[in-house]
């Protein structure tokens, strides 16, 4: 069964048209990477997949569920690691991903092993405005896996972190996690080494949609000029 | 262009945090699968605001000193020492309303500024339970402010003893507070996700807080007079009850979609 089912997505904000006539098809377990310059609207496509946005024009089926009509029903089976956190500067990482453990019905149990997972169980009782931005990243991706979601939306997910927490995040987000995943990245053989499909956007258009064997960093290099 | 699923799917191996920390806790299965209650969901957003708030001191400290200044203000403008009736009543609650805008304007703000919205929306919860949340917060809120400016105005400006007015005047606090806290959430998560929401905010908050403001004044006057009276009027506790209960409705009605994109 397809994970996600988009057809001739349109998304617009006021005038300024963020998503045009785009489609894709994504199987259960697999990865698609979205490839494209600033502005191209691949985090407008998370968005909507996430059921934060609504589609104005186009189907999207997400879980088996059509958005927006559906869109509770898939809410709980998503996890967004946007370019914001979505966490609480004044909150510590532990009180922040309680939080959202209750909001989720998640057992306190799973944050301290995701603080744990995650190397930040020492600095877990501080403030999040104290940390760094690599460790609100590591927080953060605790955060999104924190209710064992089915499909994995992640916008550039290794922004701020460095090699080894690259390393410590891959059995949360990366292959490994088993998920279906949808990857915004600018990094092509980053990208490409985790992509069973890539999807290549322009101005809100789809310029590019392969099988990841078909596609090499050249061709992605391509989409950024 | 569609993009084409040529081979298919991978199967890969299920999460499993504990190779990298230990064994799953043994309740992970336990988990709600259909997401919390709304009486745990308002409990953790509760606790949030809260906690926020106590860390920031953002809300209500401004509005315990906008109210005192205010007081000290009026004390040496009307130069009088004491006033009391319409007067004082009019005057408590015109400066407990200001005073109440400013907890109003930064009831959403942290929300909107560092993805609460997005993080509470992902989650499988009802969404009400961020107005009540909300709502029950901002009347924590008044109650400190209240703590505070009541018996400032009555060392400033008031005539009559506080103590014999008191237990009427909590009526009409609480009332006034519910009007406020339900009005005030349901226009501060109007405001706030627009550009103008320092000025949105109060712009649409006090013409609808008006009619809580009059019935508050209306019903607070005779407990503030000389020769006061044993209790407030029913019939502006009764219209206050109404306006609360209409805008409880409203705000219940109309959340969901505030909150939509």
């Amino acid at each position: 069964m397809a994970v996600l089912e988009v057809e001739g997505l349109a998304r617009h904000y006021g005038e300024r048209e963020a998503l045009r006539g785009v489609s894709l098809s994504l199987g259960a377990g697999e990865t698609l990477v979205v490839f494209g310059p600033n502005g191209a609207g691949k985090s407008t496509l998370l968005r909507v997949l996430a059921t934060l946005l609504r589609p104005h024009a186009g189907t999207v089926r997400v879980l088996g569920s059509s958005l927006p009509e559906d869109a509770w029903s898939v809410r709980g089976r998503i996890g967004l690691l946007g370019h914001e956190p979505l966490l609480y500067r004044e909150l510590t990482a532990r009180e922040n991903l309680r939080f959202h453990a209750r909001l989720h019905g998640v057992p306190d149990a799973r944050v301290e092993l995701l603080l744990s997972a995650v190397a930040m169980s020492a600095r877990a009782d501080e403030p999040l405005r104290a940390l760094s931005r690599g460790m609100v990243q590591r927080v953060a991706v605790a955060r999104a896996v924190l209710h064992e979601p089915e499909l994995l939306l992640l916008d550039e997910p290794n922004a701020n972190l460095d090699p080894v927490a690259v390393e410590l995040m891959e059995p949360l987000i990366g292959a490994a996690s088993g998920c279906t995943r949808v990857i915004c990245s600018h990094d092509p053989s980053g990208g490409l080494a985790e992509a069973d499909l890539v999807l290549g956007l322009r101005a809100g258009r789809t310029a590019m949609a392969r099988a990841a064997a078909d596609v090499d960093s050249a061709a992605i290099a391509e989409l950024y000029r | 262009m569609k993009a084409e699923v040529d081979a298919p799917p991978r199967v890969k191996a299920p999460a499993d945090v504990s190779a990298v920390d230990g064994p799953a806790p043994a309740d992970a299965s336990a988990r709600t699968p259909r997401g919390p209650g709304i009486g745990v969901t308002v409990g953790a957003l509760l606790r949030k605001e809260l906690l926020v708030e106590l860390r920031t001191l953002e809300s209500v400290p401004g509005m315990a000193l906008f109210a005192v200044t205010t007081f000290v203000v009026f004390h040496f403008a009307l130069n009088r020492d004491t006033i009391d009736g319409d007067e004082a009543a009019g005057i408590l609650w015109v400066t407990l309303l200001f005073a109440a805008i400013l907890g109003v304007n930064r009831l959403f703000v942290a929300d909107a500024d560092q993805g609460g919205f997005d993080g509470f929306l992902l989650a499988p919860v009802n969404r009400t339970a961020m107005f009540v949340s909300k709502a029950l917060a901002l009347l924590a809120y008044l109650v400190v402010l209240e703590l505070v400016a009541v018996p400032a105005f009555s060392l400033l400006l008031l005539g009559p003893s506080l103590a014999q007015a008191f237990p009427g005047l909590l009526a009409v606090l609480l009332l006034g507070d519910i009007g406020v806290a339900v009005i005030g959430t349901l226009v501060a998560a109007l405001a706030v996700r627009t550009r103008a929401r320092d000025l949105l905010g109060p712009l649409l908050a006090l013409p609808l807080l008006v009619p809580v403001v009059i019935g508050c004044a209306r019903a607070s006057s005779p407990l503030l007079s000389i020769a006061h009276a044993t209790g407030p009027p029913a019939r502006w506790l009764l219209s206050l009850g109404l306006y609360d209960l209409v805008f409880g409705l409203i705000a219940f009605a109309l959340f969901d979609f505030l909150l939509e994109d």
